[in-house]
């Protein structure tokens, strides 16, 4: 079963107290963010459970809005997501050979995990960072002007850590 | 020329800290307003002309007087940071850069609205402006400029940052209410408006980043100043997101004035194309705006040089014109595919249409499929026209505006490059 630490269980309660009485629902999105990133990276039936007996609402409440939001990951994923924007303007400077390359380099396609269980592969639409495109989100933050050498360079780095 | 209003000090080393923003005459305007009759801060927003900077172009000050101040329900400001559309990234660099000056003018619109809560709703994945957001707020509150009792004025205001999950439209203001009462984003039948019945059912503010963002300025300085800047209604500056086939993209503000081929060409904005390119087309306001090809690019049809501001943009309307929109302004050069790109953004509306009405739900899917297999070669002559049937059929029929999203590029890019359709059925793809 998950169980929230003390500190963020006093956060939930300080979460919930943003929004006024008898609207603890509101505090759903920000207790999954931080479900998914204390609870293995994604939202089990068991954690959503869990999400919604520590705010107060149904499970269902909590399955439909999971399975609504995008950043919401319903399924395990690799430690490292790569989540590659292929929006128009992302396109226009090469996202599409970058997410060609990571296919290759990775062994797997769009939406794979690797077989070591160390890189997911998604593609994703605009993160509001078309002016640094190519891009991707990784973990909480931005990888931007992307190359393929960039990319080599950091996914060799990550496996040499890891053996 | 470039005025900075909002970006003035960006550049400023720790800018983003509560002292040496406050150094560079951060929170005057807090000062100064609390000393002030609300409706007088209304008043003088609406002076200034200034207009919703979110997409749709609304007079702010008017939008603030609908706000009904009679019920006996609080009043709720919401801040859209969700920043979804296409080519838009603006507010995320602004939040990065000044998170002190957007929690400045949400002090200040609060108190003009008599908000006593005031929630930013901001794009999931920037986990770090959230972060930036929350200190710059800490600090604000430390300094006596928020909470209880803000300079002695008897004002009482909190504010609290709302993460977002990944879905452009929840960028839809009442799709944002939704989600920020715990709720799958699912836009709602209007009327009533949220200055009626917004957030928990009370009259509620949904204002974009940029506005708020704008009315420090303006206090200090007077609506009158803010509206001698710019021409006609586009008043004040605009941040332009500058992306695609440019030298240099970016953030830039402009006075609203200046002509799109400077903005496109000069060093100063883009910096213009690449070697031995030309322009194909541009999308002045995100993917959701009509595209223009290159000769209505800088030109309207009458032969008028045309300008950074709202009317400029829409001359012609969906004949020759285009939209302000967001300001995400994407540049198509002679490498670019319109077929495919096209393509890309109806897979986008698609992807985020939320279903629930069936003119957007199978519609955005449809023209996915039809433009998927134009660009791929396994299109017919027929289609073309079909793309345009399908987008008539969604345009205008839907709850919320992202129905006519999927549709204006769709229909503008055939309307002013049929024949790259045509020639993308008789080569069987791109050539
Ligand atoms: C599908 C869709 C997506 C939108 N996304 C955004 C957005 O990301 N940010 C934003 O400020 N406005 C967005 N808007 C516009 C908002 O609905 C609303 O008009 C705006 O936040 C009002 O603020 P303003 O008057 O200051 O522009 C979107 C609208 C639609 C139909
Ligand atoms: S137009 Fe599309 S996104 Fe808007 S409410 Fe209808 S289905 Fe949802
Ligand atoms: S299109 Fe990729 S970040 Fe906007």
């Amino acid at each position: 079963m998950p169980k929230f630490s003390d500190a963020s269980l006093a956060k939930v309660k300080e979460i919930i107290a943003r929004y006024p009485e008898g609207r603890h629902k509101s505090a759903l999105l920000p207790v999954l963010h931080m479900a998914q990133a204390e609870f293995g990276g994604w939202l089990s039936t068991e954690t959503m459970d869990y999400v919604a007996s520590v705010i107060g609402i149904q499970p269902i409440e909590v399955y439909e809005v999971a399975s609504f939001y995008t950043m919401f990951e319903l399924q395990p994923t690799g430690q490292y997501v790569l989540q590659v924007c292929h929006t128009g303007p992302c396109c226009l400077v090469g996202a599409d050979k970058i997410i060609a390359h990571l296919e290759s380099k990775l062994g797997i396609k769009v939406g794979d995990t690797t077989s070591d269980g160390l890189f997911t592969l998604k593609t994703v639409e605009c993160l509001a960072s078309c002016g640094t495109a190519p891009v991707m989100q990784l973990g909480r933050r931005y990888v931007e002007n992307l190359t393929e050498a960039k990319l080599d360079e950091m996914i060799e780095s990550i496996r040499g850590n890891k053996s | 020329m470039s005025r900075k209003i909002l970006l003035e000090h960006a550049d400023v080393p720790g800018i983003d800290t509560f002292p040496i923003y406050r150094q560079h005459g951060g929170y005057d305007s807090v000062e100064k307003a609390v000393k002030m009759d609300p409706m007088a801060i209304v008043e003088e927003v609406k002076t200034s002309g200034l207009r919703g900077r979110g997409g749709a172009g609304f007079s702010t000050g008017i939008k603030w007087s609908f706000l009904d101040r009679k019920s006996n329900n609080p009043r709720y400001l919401v801040c859209n940071a969700d920043e979804g559309e296409p080519g838009t990234f603006k507010d995320r660099y602004f939040m990065e850069k000044l998170p002190h000056l957007l929690v400045e003018g949400l002090i200040v619109s609060s108190f003009a609205l008599g908000t006593h809560t005031a929630y930013v709703y901001v794009r999931g994945e920037f986990f770090w402006i959230i972060e930036a957001l929350e200190v710059a707020i800490a600090e604000a509150k430390a300094a006596g400029f928020l909470g209880k009792n803000i300079l002695g004025s008897g004002f009482d205001l909190e504010i609290y940052v709302h993460p977002g999950a990944g879905a452009y439209i929840c960028g839809e203001e009442s799709a944002l209410l939704e989600s920020l009462e715990g709720k799958k984003g699912y836009p709602r039948i209007k009327p009533p408006f949220p200055a009626i019945s917004g957030l928990f059912g009370c009259p509620t503010v949904i204002n974009n980043v940029e506005t708020i963002a704008a009315v420090p300025w303006i206090i200090v300085n007077g609506g009158p100043a803010y509206a001698a800047i710019g021409i006609g209604r586009s008043t004040g500056t605009k941040l332009i997101s500058a992306s695609g086939n440019i030298k240099k993209p970016g953030v830039y503000e402009i006075d609203m004035g200046i002509t799109v081929e400077e903005f496109v060409m000069s060093d100063e904005f883009c910096g213009g194309l690449l070697e031995g390119r030309t322009l194909k087309a541009i999308i002045a306001g995100g993917s959701s705006v009509p595209i223009l090809p290159a000769h209505l690019a800088f030109k309207t049809a009458a032969g008028e040089p045309r300008l950074m501001t709202y009317e400029s943009l829409f001359d012609g309307g969906f004949a020759s014109g285009t939209m302000m929109g967001s300001g995400g302004f994407i540049v198509l050069d002679n490498t670019a595919c319109i077929v495919r790109n096209t393509w890309n953004f109806s897979r986008f509306y698609h992807h985020e249409s939320c279903g629930q009405c069936s003119p957007c739900r199978e519609g955005t899917g449809w023209l996915e499929k039809v433009l998927h297999r134009l660009e791929h070669g396994e299109g017919k002559m027929h289609d073309i026209d079909l793309l345009v049937s399908i987008s008539k059929k969604i345009e205008g029929h839907t709850i919320c505006a992202l129905g006519d999203a999927a549709a204006w590029p769709v229909v503008s890019a055939v309307l002013h490059f049929r024949e790259e359709f045509e020639s993308h059925v008789k080569n069987r793809g791109c050539l």
